[in-house]
């Protein structure tokens, strides 16, 4: 492979971040930081909103981050690394600083579609030299599974519990990849861990271009899915050939699938392992379900007319 | 362990050991345990990509073991570990058995 994007080279490089960070067991979003780390060539200061990897990966008086690293609030990562970016900036302008680092931001869906969104898009709009990396779990996992705008329809949460009343989450899920490409920023796109060659070119062509990009990646949560501690790999994978999950890229305002699957699989077997859609299975919940499909369809079919116009 | 006073802690508790979690041993949680079964492997390294723990010891681009003071016990490892000829690599085998 030309890229040098191969394993065995790869296994070469330090890793970032270390082991004996307090994610649980089977987590997705440490796989998805080490990836972005392991394609990110340049010295690299990252900002963290609040969220599991923030409090997981810097318990008191450890870190499991091998760079510069800085703890922000919910709502404020891109802010805070905006502020470094202009730092740097300033102080090279003024010939007190040298070189060529790289500015990024950590965020859950929570930090990210809901809590850090003014701050992202209020970033994103000044056109800031930074590649916000979300980490989409699809709910407020660290404080217990609170329903976000990341939340698939139909998703048993804690404040949106599947019963008699409503059938999980009723409202359709937030596409912030798009909400962040209409914002006219240079590079806006979505990446699974399980396609992670496709991951890593995705940052590393970020990394390659000057201004404000955004990457959006799956990362399963067991706990929160109510699926099992060896399936993170599985169920992303799921979610990107079911086109739950599309892997594409919105370069300049053009529309490119990086990823089409050979076989496009009903969402029921993304659904299956996931007890979060338990309650989806019974029978008064068939029609929901059609819908559901319906929805990913339409999506799909969609995307692929944006990305066949350019 | 003990507790840091006020007096002993950095300004703004600014942690000036990066990595430093490494002193965090994180194997105790684990439940089951992976074993690998060196005849089966391959050496693709998909269980090193995908270890949310970095738990997967790689020397030269080969598969060497598995660092059990820090390895959970997830599984994620056996679960895509593609083996040869259908024969897996690795097991995932109940702690104290």
């Amino acid at each position: 492979m030309a890229t040098g994007l191969t394993l065995k080279e790869l296994s070469k490089k330090e890793e970032l971040l270390t082991h004996g960070h307090r994610m649980c067991a089977g987590c997705g979003a440490p796989i998805a930081v080490k990836m972005v780390l392991l394609a990110t060539d340049y010295p690299v200061i990252a900002a963290n909103a609040t969220g599991c990897l923030e409090v997981s990966t810097c318990i008191s008086e450890y870190t499991a981050w091998k760079i510069p690293w800085i703890h922000t609030a919910f709502e404020n990562a891109a802010a805070t690394i905006s502020g470094v970016e202009t730092m740097f900036r300033s102080l090279k302008k003024q010939g007190k600083i040298d070189g060529n680092v790289k500015f990024m931001a950590f965020g859950g869906d929570g930090g990210t579609y809901d809590i850090g969104l003014q701050s992202l898009s209020g970033a994103m709009e000044r056109g800031h030299d930074m590649l916000y990396v979300c980490y989409d779990n699809g709910a407020y996992m660290n404080t217990g599974i609170q329903r976000s705008s990341a939340t698939p329809m139909g998703a048993d949460t804690t404040t949106c519990p599947a019963g008699s009343i409503i059938p999980g989450k009723p409202q359709k899920r937030k596409n912030l990849t798009k909400i962040m490409a209409a914002h006219n920023i240079p590079f806006s796109a979505q990446a699974s861990p399980s396609h992670w060659t496709d991951l890593m070119k995705k940052v590393k062509k970020a990394h390659e271009i000057k201004g404000p990009k955004f990457l959006n990646i799956i990362a399963p949560c067991n706990r929160g899915w109510r699926s099992k501690t060896n399936d993170a790999i599985m169920l992303s994978r799921l979610a990107v050939n079911t086109c739950y999950w599309p892997l594409y890229e919105i370069e300049d305002g053009v529309t490119k699938i990086t990823y089409t699957p050979k076989e496009k699989k009903p969402l029921v077997d993304f659904m299956k392992p996931q007890g979060r859609f338990k309650h989806l299975f019974a029978p008064e919940n068939a029609e929901l379900m059609k819908i559901l499909q319906e929805q990913v369809d339409s999506d799909w079919e969609k995307l692929k007319r944006e990305s066949e116009c350019g | 362990m003990k507790l840091k006073g006020w007096k002993d802690l950095t300004p703004g508790s600014v942690i000036l050991e990066g990595g430093n979690a490494v002193q965090f041993k994180t194997g105790s949680w684990r439940a089951f345990r992976p074993v690998w079964k060196k005849e089966n492997c391959i050496h693709c390294l998909f269980c090193w990509i995908y270890c949310p723990d970095m738990a997967v010891n790689v020397k030269d681009g080969k598969m060497m073991d598995f660092n059990y003071d820090y390895c959970k016990g997830c599984g994620i490892c056996a679960l895509e570990c593609p083996g040869k000829k259908g024969q897996t690599a690795i097991e995932m085998v109940e702690e104290g058995k």
